[in-house]
C-alpha cells in the first residue's frame, strides 16, 4: 500500500470505530438527522479546512483563516444591513475582498521570502482588527434570502435534513478533490510541498502557484464566513475565533503531512466529521463539558503526528526493479 | 563512434568573472551529436561554472554560446531546456513525493477540459521508460526507488523535454558498480540516438569507459581537449594537476634528515565507505603531503584524523600515548588543528572580526570559565597576525573583507594560537591569488622548521613537492603509495595516481 495512504486509512478506521461505539451507546446517533446536522454544523469549518489542506500540502500554513471568516461575517452584515445591498452582491464583494487579501499574503510569502507562518499571522491580526473596526458589536442580518436559505433543505430518508450550507460544503469538498488530484494546479501544489527548488527547476510556476494557493485558502475562508453568517444570521467580529487551529487539526488528522508534499482532501473531510462526531457525542451524553471536544481532538492530533512520524521517518521502501537486458 | 562534423552546442571564448576572480578565462568547448564529452578538472577549475553558463543558470561576461550554428543567450535553465539542453544533477532534482509518471510529465501533463489525463500519462511513462530498459510501476512514489532509477527517470525527463544536449553532472557519484553499468547502457542508447552528452565526473576510469573526448580545465583555463583514443590516464592526470608543465625537476623536495621523534601516529584508522584503514606516523618538524584526485578520499582522511567523522576502527596516539578522538573538541584538546578545504563554509566566521576569528579556538580550548579579556585577546591576535603577516587595515574589521590569502592565514593563526602538536591543512592555497601561494608555502616551511608536524592536502603538485618531507598518495578511498626522497617529484606522483586508472593507460 502507498505509505501516504496509511494515515488516511487509520483516520477512516478510527472514525468508523468511534461512530460504531457511539451508536452502541446511543442508538439514536445512527440516523440521517444526526448525519445531516454533522454537515450543517461543521460546514464553515469544512470549507475553510479544504483551503487549509492545499496550503499545508504545499508546505505552508495559513493562520488567518478564522480571522478572515470573522471579517467576512461582519463585512456581509455591514453591506446588507447598513448599505442595503442585496446579499448576493454582498457575497460577491466579500469573496472578492477575501481573495485579494489571500493574493497579497501569497505574494508577500513568495516575493519577500517570509515564512507563511509570519505573513498569515500578520494577516490574522489585520483581518480580526479590521472586523472590529467595521463593527465591534454583533449585527443581526434580516433578509428574505437568509430566511429562504435557512428554510431550504433536501429531506433525507429517515427525516434528516441536507441543508443548503451542508450542500455547499459537500460541493467544496468535491471541487477540492478534483482540483488537488486531477489538475495541473493540484500537481504543482504537491510539487511545492515536495521541494520548492526542484519544482522551480522542473518548470513549475512557483510564484503563481504560491499566490493562487493562498488566494484559494482566503477565498474559501470568505465562503466559510458567508456560510457562517447564513448559519448564525449575524455578523460578529469575534466569531470563528481559533477556527484556523480546528482546521489545521482536521487537516492533520485527515492524514496530511504538516511538512507538506502528502495529503488528501477526502481525509480532511473525515477529520472534520470526526470533530463533529465528538461534539455530537458530548451533546448526547449531556454530562460532559463541551471542552472535552478539545481534549479528544488534542489527543487524536498527537496520535496522528506520532503515526506520521512512524510512517514517514522509516526509510522509504525500495521497490524491486526489473531491468531489461 | 558516431560523430557528426558540426557541434550541436559550442562555447567560444567564455569569460566569467566573480568579483575579482576570473572563474573562466577564454574557455572553448563543444559537443557534437552522438558524442560523450567528458569534462574534467579539480574543485575550482571552472567545470560547474561552465556548465551553469551552458545551461543558462549564469550569463557569461564574455564569449558566446552557439547552439545549432546560431548564438543564443539563455535566461534561465528552463529556457535552455526549451532550446534543447537538459541537465541531470547528482542530487536528483525531482519530486520524491510524487509518482514516477508525474515526475516525467509535470508541467506538461496532457489535459482534457482542465482535467489531467492520468491514464494517458501513465501509459506514456511506461512506454518512455521501456525505451531505457526500465520496467517499473510508474504510479509508485519516485522516492520509493533507488537513486539509480531516479537518475534514469531524471534523464528520461530531460531528454523528453530537451532532446539535443544532455548534461550529466556527476551522475554516478552515489551509484554502485552495477548501477553505473546500467547508467552507461542508458548513456550508450542516447548516444546512438544522436544526442550530445556532456559527462562530468571525477572517476577517470569511467571517463575512459564511456567518453569519446575529454576537456580538461584548471584554474578557469582550458588546458586541452583530446580524443580519449589519443591519451593515457597519466596524460589526463598530468593535465589536471600539472602546472603549465614545468615538469620533472625531481629532487626539489625537502631534505628528509630533519626528523624528530614521532609526534602523532595513526594506526589502521578507517571508516567503512569513506576511507580504507590507513597507518601514518608524523614526526616533529615534518610535513607530509597528501596527493590524489578529487574524491580519492583525501578530505575524508583529514576528517577522520580530526574527529569530524568518527572512525570505526584503529587508534590514534599523540607523543606515544593513545588518545580517543571522536569529535573535534577532543581533537583540539589533543593539540590538533584543522584548516578545512572550504574556507568560507567551514573555516572563517565571516561576520566576526579578525581578532575574534583568531582567538576563538584558544577560547574554546580554555572553556567557559577562563575568558580571555580584551587585552589578552588583542595581544594574542596581534602577535600571531604579525607573525603570519596578515594584512588587514584593522584587526577589528570583519574577516570576510580580507583577501582569500589573508583569511587563510587568519585560520592558521587561530590554530597556532592553541600551540598545536599537529596541523592539518586541506587545500591551503585554493582560491587564493597566485602571488599569495608562495607566501602560504613559505609559512608551511617555517612552521616545519619550528618543529610542528603538518599534514597538507593539495592538488597543486608543484607546491606539494616544495614543502613535503614525505608524500602519501590516495586513490579510490585508500592510501596507495608513500613517496619519499627522490620519489618526491610530480611525475612519480602522477604515475602513482594514474596507476590502474582506465584500462587503456
Amino acid at each position: 500500500m502507498n505509505r501516504a495512504l496509511r494515515p488516511l486509512v487509520a483516520t477512516t478506521a478510527i472514525f468508523a470505530l468511534a461512530y460504531l461505539a457511539a451508536v452502541v451507546q446511543f442508538p439514536a446517533m445512527f440516523s440521517t438527522r444526526v448525519m445531516g446536522n454533522f454537515l450543517t454544523d461543521n460546514a464553515f469549518l469544512g470549507i475553510a479546512a479544504v483551503g487549509m489542506t492545499f496550503v499545508i500540502i504545499s508546505g505552508g500554513i495559513d493562520l488567518s483563516v478564522g480571522a478572515v471568516i470573522g471579517f467576512t461575517t461582519v463585512l456581509n452584515a455591514v453591506l446588507i444591513m447598513w448599505l442595503g445591498l442585496h446579499p448576493l452582491l454582498a457575497f460577491a464583494i466579500s469573496l472578492g475582498v477575501a481573495a485579494a487579501f489571500g493574493a497579497v499574503m501569497g505574494a508577500a510569502i513568495h516575493y519577500l521570502k517570509v515564512p507563511s507562518f509570519i505573513v498569515t499571522l500578520a494577516g490574522m491580526f489585520l483581518a480580526r482588527g479590521g472586523a472590529s473596526v467595521l463593527s465591534p458589536d454583533s449585527i443581526g442580518i434580516k433578509h428574505e434570502l437568509y430566511t429562504t436559505i435557512s428554510k431550504s433543505y433536501i429531506l433525507l430518508p429517515g427525516g434528516g435534513r441536507l441543508t443548503v450550507i451542508g450542500m455547499i460544503m459537500l460541493l467544496v469538498f468535491a471541487f477540492g478533490i478534483v482540483l488537488a488530484h486531477r489538475t495541473r494546479f493540484g500537481s504543482y501544489v504537491y510539487a511545492l510541498g515536495g521541494s520548492e527548488v526542484s519544482a522551480g527547476l522542473m518548470g513549475v510556476p512557483v510564484a503563481r502557484t504560491t499566490i493562487l494557493i493562498y488566494t484559494l485558502s482566503a477565498t474559501l475562508a470568505g465562503l466559510a464566513g458567508i456560510v457562517f453568517s447564513l448559519y448564525t444570521s449575524a455578523g460578529y467580529s469575534l466569531s470563528a475565533l481559533g477556527v484556523e487551529l480546528d482546521a489545521i487539526a482536521a487537516v492533520v488528522i485527515g492524514g496530511t503531512l504538516l511538512t507538506g508534499g502528502y495529503g488528501f482532501i477526502a481525509g480532511t473531510f473525515i477529520g472534520v466529521m470526526l470533530q463533529g462526531l465528538v461534539q455530537t457525542y458530548i451533546v448526547f451524553d449531556g454530562t460532559l463539558s463541551s471542552w472535552w471536544t478539545k481534549i479528544v481532538i488534542g489527543g487524536l492530533l498527537f496520535l496522528f503526528i506520532l503515526l506520521q512520524r512512524l510512517v514517514f521517518s522509516a526509510a522509504a521502501p525500495r521497490r524491486k526493479v526489473f531491468w531489461k537486458t | 563512434m558516431v560523430v557528426g562534423a558540426e557541434p550541436v552546442v559550442q562555447a567560444r571564448g567564455i569569460v566569467k568573472i566573480f568579483g575579482q576572480h576570473r572563474a573562466l578565462d577564454g574557455v572553448d568547448f563543444s559537443v557534437r551529436p552522438g558524442e560523450v564529452h567528458a569534462l574534467l578538472g579539480e574543485n575550482g577549475a571552472g567545470k560547474s561554472t561552465l556548465i551553469k553558463i551552458l545551461t543558462g543558470a549564469y550569463q557569461p561576461d564574455g564569449g558566446e554560446v552557439i547552439l545549432d550554428g546560431a548564438a543564443v543567450r539563455f535566461s534561465d535553465p528552463l529556457d535552455a531546456q526549451r532550446h534543447g539542453i537538459g541537465t541531470v544533477y547528482q542530487e536528483v532534482n525531482l519530486l520524491p513525493n510524487r509518482s514516477v509518471a508525474e515526475n516525467l510529465f509535470l508541467g506538461h501533463q496532457p489535459t482534457r477540459f482542465g482535467i489531467v489525463q492520468r491514464r494517458v500519462i501513465e501509459a506514456r511513462a511506461r512506454e518512455l521508460l521501456a525505451g531505457y530498459g526500465l520496467e517499473i510501476d510508474v504510479r509508485a512514489e519516485l522516492g520509493s526507488y533507488s537513486v539509480a532509477v531516479q537518475q534514469i527517470v531524471a534523464i528520461a525527463r530531460a531528454v523528453e523535454l530537451s532532446g539535443k544536449v544532455l548534461v550529466l553532472d556527476e551522475p554516478t557519484a552515489s551509484l554502485d558498480r552495477n548501477e553505473v553499468a546500467k547508467m552507461f547502457e542508458v548513456v550508450a542508447r542516447l548516444k546512438a540516438r544522436g544526442l550530445g552528452i556532456i559527462f562530468i565526473t571525477h572517476f577517470l576510469d569511467q571517463v575512459f569507459e564511456i567518453a569519446d573526448r575529454v576537456t580538461i580545465l584548471r584554474n578557469g583555463k582550458l588546458i586541452g581537449t583530446k580524443a580519449l583514443s589519443e591519451v593515457t590516464a597519466t596524460d589526463v592526470v598530468r593535465m589536471m594537476l600539472g602546472k603549465d608543465l614545468a615538469f620533472d625537476h625531481g629532487g626539489v623536495g625537502v631534505a628528509e634528515a630533519v626528523q624528530g621523534p614521532v609526534r602523532v601516529e595513526f594506526k589502521s584508522l578507517g571508516r567503512q565507505g569513506k576511507v580504507a584503514p590507513f597507518s601514518l606516523a608524523l614526526h616533529e618538524g615534518e610535513v607530509v603531503g597528501v596527493a590524489g584526485l578529487l574524491g580519492s578520499g583525501r578530505t575524508e582522511m583529514a576528517r577522520l584524523m580530526f574527529g569530524v567523522d568518527s572512525a570505526d576502527g584503529g587508534e590514534i596516539s599523540v607523543g606515544g600515548k593513545v588518545v580517543s578522538i571522536r569529535n573535534p573538541a577532543q581533537a583540539v584538546a589533543a593539540g590538533f588543528g584543522f584548516c578545512p578545504e572550504d574556507r568560507k563554509l567551514d573555516g572563517i566566521f565571516g561576520e566576526l572580526s579578525v581578532r575574534e576569528n583568531i582567538i576563538i579556538a584558544l577560547q574554546a580550548k580554555l572553556g567557559w570559565f577562563r575568558a580571555l579579556n580584551r587585552d589578552e585577546q588583542n595581544e594574542i591576535a596581534g602577535s600571531y597576525a604579525e607573525a603570519l603577516d596578515i594584512r588587514a587595515a584593522d584587526y577589528e574589521m570583519p574577516v570576510k573583507l580580507l583577501s582569500g590569502g589573508n583569511q587563510q592565514k587568519a585560520i592558521l593563526a587561530r590554530w597556532l594560537a592553541i600551540d598545536p602538536n599537529f596541523l592539518i591543512l586541506d587545500e591551503p592555497t585554493r582560491g587564493i591569488d597566485v602571488g599569495a601561494h608562495a607566501e602560504i608555502v613559505r609559512t608551511i616551511n617555517r612552521l616545519r622548521e619550528e618543529g610542528l608536524a603538518l599534514l597538507v592536502i593539495s592538488s597543486e603538485l608543484d607546491e606539494v613537492v616544495a614543502y613535503s618531507n614525505r608524500i602519501v598518495v590516495m586513490r579510490d578511498r585508500a592510501m596507495v603509495a608513500e613517496l619519499s626522497g627522490a620519489d618526491i617529484a610530480p611525475s612519480v606522483i602522477v604515475a602513482a595516481i594514474a596507476e590502474n586508472q582506465g584500462g587503456r593507460a
